[in-house]
């Protein structure tokens, strides 16, 4: 099959070859899907390690089954698979090219270690003196200098962080390379470019969290224990930096009376983000019942404007936290929140009871807005796709196109997108998957294809 | 009986527990090193035969390790699995071996640490039951 250009421009080959941005559930999946079927792919991670997201979380709804259970198989199978071929720690920089014949600038970050000589015996890193706040627990845990995000990284070698390494900043220290048996330290190692020309691209660079800094209303940043939901997860995990006991971060107590609150910056027109983020009502529902598993006599709270459970056994989650856990759930917003002692006061108000509310409580939860991952518009414009006004990746169309970038032979995964939530995640990255797999079975592909996706080309010469 | 090192044998599920084990070993956990791990896919496809072929060929101690209730990958195999074991700690008490030598724990992939104080534990309590008797018995 040839797939005919729409103006029957001239034609060039494809190379059967395609780049995934972003190592999280979506890229891994994408990755997987293209390998499976053949295809070389070429993974790239911007963290040391793959797992995105979801290797924090505890667990998952509306199974509660454990995350890590589903990702760590998965991100040995990444590692392994002879097909993909894993560059963490790097970045995409720029690409040129056309569908078919991408050329892709990607920069590997100075790790400070060679990491095809380390073994990942670990020395380094429990030799290491200085601790920091560990990212992958959001600072609710420590990490080395030189480190490993989480104990299952793939790959399982360290990188040293160079802004905070007393060798880098003032020419002391030295202990890990002093330690370490193969030599792999090296002081010397430079960021280092590398060419790479692929036929197709998935973006899958996945979300943050909206700022601490912009909810300071609810004394986020301000208080210790008022956190996240993504800190909560960690709190919550059993290889978290409690062992998976809920104690709150200000004194290891353990909290009696959770509040979570809803829509902290989405849905809110005048001072965060307008839309939905999708997958907090349901989480809020999962925190509260794992909550009251690791804690039954404790009582959660959740403040909320909707219930949007709208996936397969999601409304029936959310019931069987109302009845079998006891959540308590309180329809209104939250006026105020402040400490009082030991305690959080959260002021609010039940629309439905039509009365004013006060809970003093251990800990409150922020379910806060999900925001494309930083620096997804720098990508968007490497890459020549179009972004709409708060940084997601726009889709060719929201309906028929809804995988597929502006762009032909780039196509979206995953919350760079839109929220989403695992399933819809999974689905679309086997999507944009199969579309590629479907771009490089044709042999070759017209040199101008700027102007439409390329499923209309496609369809077209299936046709005739 | 101090200086008796048991051999425990581990049937442990591709998903969970065989990524405890591994979570336990990244993570630089300590415990004896006196087990040997089998992966299969899930704790629903270990044969309760092979558990009594481990216990006939001289193992001390059998681990059986699988998802949390609810967890399973393929829907109810550690549903199975607990049932079956159930029914073989029944039968090792009739042929006269300590049930105690079996064990079924549920351990998911973020648990490294109950893996490690699984063996542990186990370890300790096979030095209390000492070698398993038909260890001895099959050794001429």
């Amino acid at each position: 099959m040839k797939l005919t250009p729409y103006n029957n421009a001239s034609t060039a080959a494809i190379t059967k070859r395609a780049l995934v941005i972003g190592g999280g559930i979506a890229g891994m999946q994408a990755s997987l899907d293209i390998a499976d079927a053949g295809y070389e792919v070429v993974l790239v991670e911007r963290e040391p390690s793959i797992g995105g997201h979801m290797i924090q979380l505890s667990e998952t709804f509306p199974t509660l089954d454990c995350s890590q259970c589903i990702m760590t198989p998965k991100m040995v199978e990444v590692s392994q698979h002879p097909n993909i071929r894993l560059m963490t720690y790097c970045e995409v920089e720029d690409v040129t090219g056309d569908v078919g014949q991408f050329d892709v600038r990607i920069r590997k970050k100075a790790a400070y270690v060679d990491r095809e000589k380390c073994t990942g015996c670990g020395l380094c890193v429990e030799k290491c003196p200085t601790k920091v706040p560990s990212e992958f627990d959001l600072s609710l845990g420590k990490r080395k200098v030189i480190y490993v995000p989480f104990p299952q990284a793939v790959p399982p070698k360290p990188v040293i962080d160079a802004e905070n390494c007393r060798f880098l900043t003032s020419g002391k220290c030295g202990v890990c390379k002093k330690v370490c048996e193969v030599e792999a330290v090296d002081f010397e190692q430079t960021d280092t470019m590398i060419e790479e020309r692929v036929g197709a691209i998935v973006v899958a660079t996945g979300y943050d969290l909206y700022a601490k800094e912009k909810v300071a209303e609810y004394g986020y940043g301000r208080y210790p224990d008022v956190i996240s939901g993504l800190e909560f997860e960690r709190l919550n995990s059993a290889s978290g930096p409690t062992t998976g006991e809920i104690r709150r971060p200000s004194d290891g107590k353990v909290p009696r009376e959770v509040v979570f609150i809803q829509c902290v910056g989405s849905r809110d027109r005048e001072k965060g983000v307008p839309y939905c983020s999708r997958i907090c009502c349901m989480y809020a529902a999962k925190h509260a019942m794992l909550y009251k598993h690791k804690v039954p006599d404790g009582q959660a709270y959740v403040f909320y404007m909707d219930i949007r459970a709208d996936g397969k056994g999601y409304e029936e989650f959310v019931q069987r936290g109302v009845e079998e856990d006891g959540t308590l759930y309180l329809r209104g917003r939250v006026s105020r929140v402040f400490q009082h002692g030991d305690k959080i006061v959260v002021w609010g108000v039940d629309t439905l009871a039509g009365k004013k509310t006060e809970i003093a409580a251990d800990m409150v939860v922020l379910a806060t807005a999900v925001v494309p991952a930083a620096g997804s518009r720098k990508l968007a414009k490497a890459l020549d796709i179009v972004t709409d006004e708060y940084g997601f990746y726009t889709e060719a169309h929201l309906k028929a196109h809804s995988v597929e970038s502006g762009k032909p032979g780039i196509l979206l995964a995953g919350c760079g997108q839109s929220p989403k939530d695992i399933p819809d995640t999974v689905a679309q990255a086997g999507c944009a998957a199969s579309k590629v797999t479907a771009l490089f079975s044709a042999s070759e592909v017209g040199g101008s294809l700027l102007d439409l996706p390329m499923r209309f080309t496609a369809s077209k010469s299936l046709r005739e | 009986m101090s200086d008796f090192d048991p051999k425990i044998l581990g049937f442990v599920c591709n998903w969970c527990t065989y990524a405890g084990a591994d979570l336990a070993g990244t993570s630089r956990i300590q415990y004896p090193p006196n087990i040997r791990i089998i992966r299969l896919m899930c704790s629903g496809s270990v044969d309760p035969l092979y558990v009594l072929k481990s216990l006939l060929e001289g193992a001390d101690g059998v681990l059986i390790g699988g998802c949390h209730p609810g967890d399973c990958h393929y829907t109810n195999g550690n549903y199975k699995a607990r049932r079956r074991i159930a029914i073989l700690k029944s039968i090792l008490r009739q042929i006269g071996l300590e049930d105690e030598r079996v064990v079924l724990r549920w351990i998911s992939a973020s648990e490294g640490k109950r893996f490690a104080d699984t063996v542990t534990e186990m370890v300790g309590k096979l030095k209390e039951l000492g070698p398993n008797p038909l260890r001895e018995r099959w050794q001429i």
